[in-house]
């Protein structure tokens, strides 16, 4: 099992009660809830727990984009990669990821990843995400055109990275005369891509497809789902008639670990629900703005979403669907032995801040997860691994 | 291309125009009349299409991406959908129409009739989109939920409550997401309006009418001037207790007030 550290930096000091004149941390918040110097002190806070998770050993450290929201303070996550890139000196840097087709100028996105990837001397992964409903409200793109647009731009990207410029893009979104960017990445043929996703059908499709091979990230879905998404990508790849590795395989998670059950509980509960029920909270048509999935996709993805909608959700219920873990040692290596072994999964990006969690119990669960639950699991395979196989 | 011979009786049929299957209501004879509808989609028989068939033959389409009417490959922005809608005028060779636009639906009229008014008699919007006026507030539409789009649209809440408890078919439910999607790709930025019709509505040389609920609370009466301004010769008529859909609030007023319009404009 290969671990990852992954920071979504809320803005934990928010009045929890804006819900009773708001309906939701994103978009419409009015900004005046934001202190910037609380901001100031936490952005520093946070920096400093994505450098200790260089320090404790983790294999990458993870930022995120979302924009106008409480929910994560990142909008542009290449700044904070920028930030790290001279002070990580062992972990991979990863960008999950960046929001495609609401960037206006998919261009300099290949240029930042570019820069970064020779500071970093080819520590970097990239990721590419169509961003979530919400931001096509709040960077006013028409999510009509969100699966064309993240098709377009990524095939640019790519052709930028890997091909000799200069030489013309001619697409339907985006033209350019002269793609020619200056540096070039560092990594051959270009910096790995990793697919984070709610689990969309084309997402999976996209990332699985032989000419790809990207990893794929589940992100907070139940352990059912999970296990249901692992499958699908692994059936595309047969499809595709190559055999899926599980370091093709990843799942973003909520995880908090103390000295004993009991206190894991109480210690996690007011900040994974302030998590959940607070800061992901938004009425369906910010998340799910029309055209932004497919009619089909949008059925599925309404009802399975109603949780996010919804009403308030307790520990137990998020314990029970498996979207968060929590416990002793023992028990978090025990429930991610038991999720590895059903969704063949490799990679674990273990979001181990959430919410309000406040910076001594981050800091101690980042140190009781480094010392008791890593090294147990690092040479935990799935049954039947194989590595990434060279083309 | 079908192209029936007139007959009062309703009837439905898909006609495909520019490679996109479109469906129609057709009722009534007399002059023809165009309808176009607005983001919430078409594709029903309304008491005002009824009245008005008695004089007019009612052409009322879906608009492509919209309901029962195909997604052609083309269907990028509002232009395309003008381009269509004249496409269809001479498709089933149409002469002295009389456009009549809703919302969405009347921004479509303009994009229209800013191209070619050489098929139209006259042109009446009704609470159209298409223009935008700075520093006025409009509510986000796309942000409300579904009972919310309903209330907003209308003065009499009545109204709203009975739509609201009318029961809705499983199609029904697929063509409004449908509905969504389309008006998204339309009308998702610039919000409801195209930044250059304004440099343009003058070139509308039929006689036109700008029809507007005063309650309109999608798109506030201030844009009925603006049209009424932009439009050489239009006339402005605003209903009182009213909403966003005049036509549909108060058919016999909308009828009178059409008629005697048309009446002046023949």
């Amino acid at each position: 099992m290969r671990f990852f550290f992954f920071h979504l930096m809320p803005y934990a000091p928010l009045d929890l009660d804006y819900d009773k004149t708001h309906k939701s941390a994103w978009v419409t918040l009015p900004n005046s809830y934001y202190d910037a110097k609380l901001g100031a002190d936490l952005y520093n806070r946070y920096l400093d727990e994505l450098e200790y998770a260089d320090e404790l050993g983790f294999e990458g450290i993870s930022v995120n984009e979302h924009h106008q929201t409480a929910y994560g303070l990142m909008p542009a996550p290449n700044v904070f990669a920028g930030m790290l890139a001279r002070r990580v000196k062992q972990a991979k840097i990863c960008i999950l990821g960046r929001a495609l087709p609401v960037l206006s100028n998919p261009l300099s996105i290949a240029e930042e990843f570019a820069v970064l990837d020779n500071v970093t001397k080819g520590r970097i992964i990239t990721g590419f995400v169509r961003g979530i409903g919400a931001e096509y409200h709040s960077m006013a793109v028409n999510p009509a055109e969100s699966h064309a647009r993240f098709h377009e731009a990524h095939d640019l990207i790519v052709q930028a990275w890997t091909r000799p410029g200069p030489f013309a893009y001619e697409g339907k979104y985006y033209h350019f005369p002269y793609v020619n960017i200056w540096p070039r990445p560092y990594q051959t043929p270009h910096p790995p891509i990793w697919v984070p996703s709610q689990g969309s059908r084309e997402t999976i499709q996209f990332a699985a497809a032989r000419e790809h091979k990207y990893v794929y990230l589940q992100t907070a879905t139940p352990a059912e789902m999970l296990f249901k998404y692992m499958r699908a990508y692994r059936e595309e790849a047969l499809r595709q008639n190559y055999e899926a590795s599980a370091d093709q395989l990843g799942w973003s998670v909520k995880i908090y670990v103390a000295e004993t059950d009991e206190i894991a509980k109480r210690e996690a509960k007011p900040h994974i629900e302030a998590f959940v029920n607070k800061f992901l909270r938004m009425p369906v048509e910010m998340l799910l703005p029309p055209g932004y999935s497919s009619i089909e996709s949008m059925k599925g993805v309404m009802a399975a979403k109603k949780t996010i909608t919804g009403g308030a959700r307790t520990i137990d219920q998020l314990l029970e669907q498996g979207t968060f873990i929590c416990g002793s040692p023992a028990t978090v290596r025990a429930k991610l032995e038991e999720y590895q072994h059903k969704g063949g999964f490799n990679i674990v990006m273990a979001g181990l801040h959430f919410g309000t969690l406040p910076a001594e119990l981050t800091r101690k669960n980042m140190e009781i997860f480094a010392r008791e639950v890593m090294p147990h699991l690092k040479d935990r395979v799935p049954e039947g691994y194989r590595p990434i196989a060279a083309e | 291309m079908a192209v029936a011979s007139a007959e009062t009786a309703r009837r439905e049929q898909t006609i495909t125009v520019a490679g996109c299957r479109t469906h129609l209501l057709r009722s009534g004879k007399g002059a023809p009349l165009l309808y176009l509808h607005g983001a919430g989609g078409g594709g029903k028989w309304l008491p005002f299409m009824e009245q008005l068939a008695t004089r007019h033959e009612i052409i009322a389409p879906e608009h492509p991406g919209y309901g029962r009417s195909d997604t052609p490959d083309w269907f990028d922005n509002i232009h395309d959908v003008a381009y269509f809608y004249l496409d269809l005028l001479k498709a089933l060779d149409l002469d002295g129409v009389h456009l009549v636009g809703s919302s969405l639906g009347g921004w479509l009229a303009c994009e229209m009739a800013v191209r070619s008014t050489a098929r139209l008699a006259s042109l009446t919007l009704i609470g159209s989109a298409g223009l935008h006026v700075k520093g006025v507030a409009r509510p986000d539409t796309f942000m409300w939920t579904p009972e919310e789009a309903v209330r907003g649209l209308f003065h009499d809440q009545a109204l709203a409550d009975k739509m609201l408890a009318a029961p809705v078919s499983d199609d029904e439910l697929e063509w409004q997401m449908k509905n969504r999607f389309a008006t998204a790709r339309l009308a998702w930025a610039p919000r409801f309006y195209d930044p250059h019709l304004h440099k343009w509505l003058h070139r509308i040389d039929v006689p036109t009418a700008v029809f507007w609920g005063a309650q309109d609370q999608l798109i506030p009466p201030v844009y009925a001037e603006r049209f009424g301004e932009l439009i050489p010769g239009a006339t402005v008529r605003t209903f009182e207790a009213c909403g966003h859909l005049p036509q549909v609030e108060q058919p016999q007023a909308f009828v009178a007030a059409f008629t005697a319009f048309i009446g002046g404009a023949a």
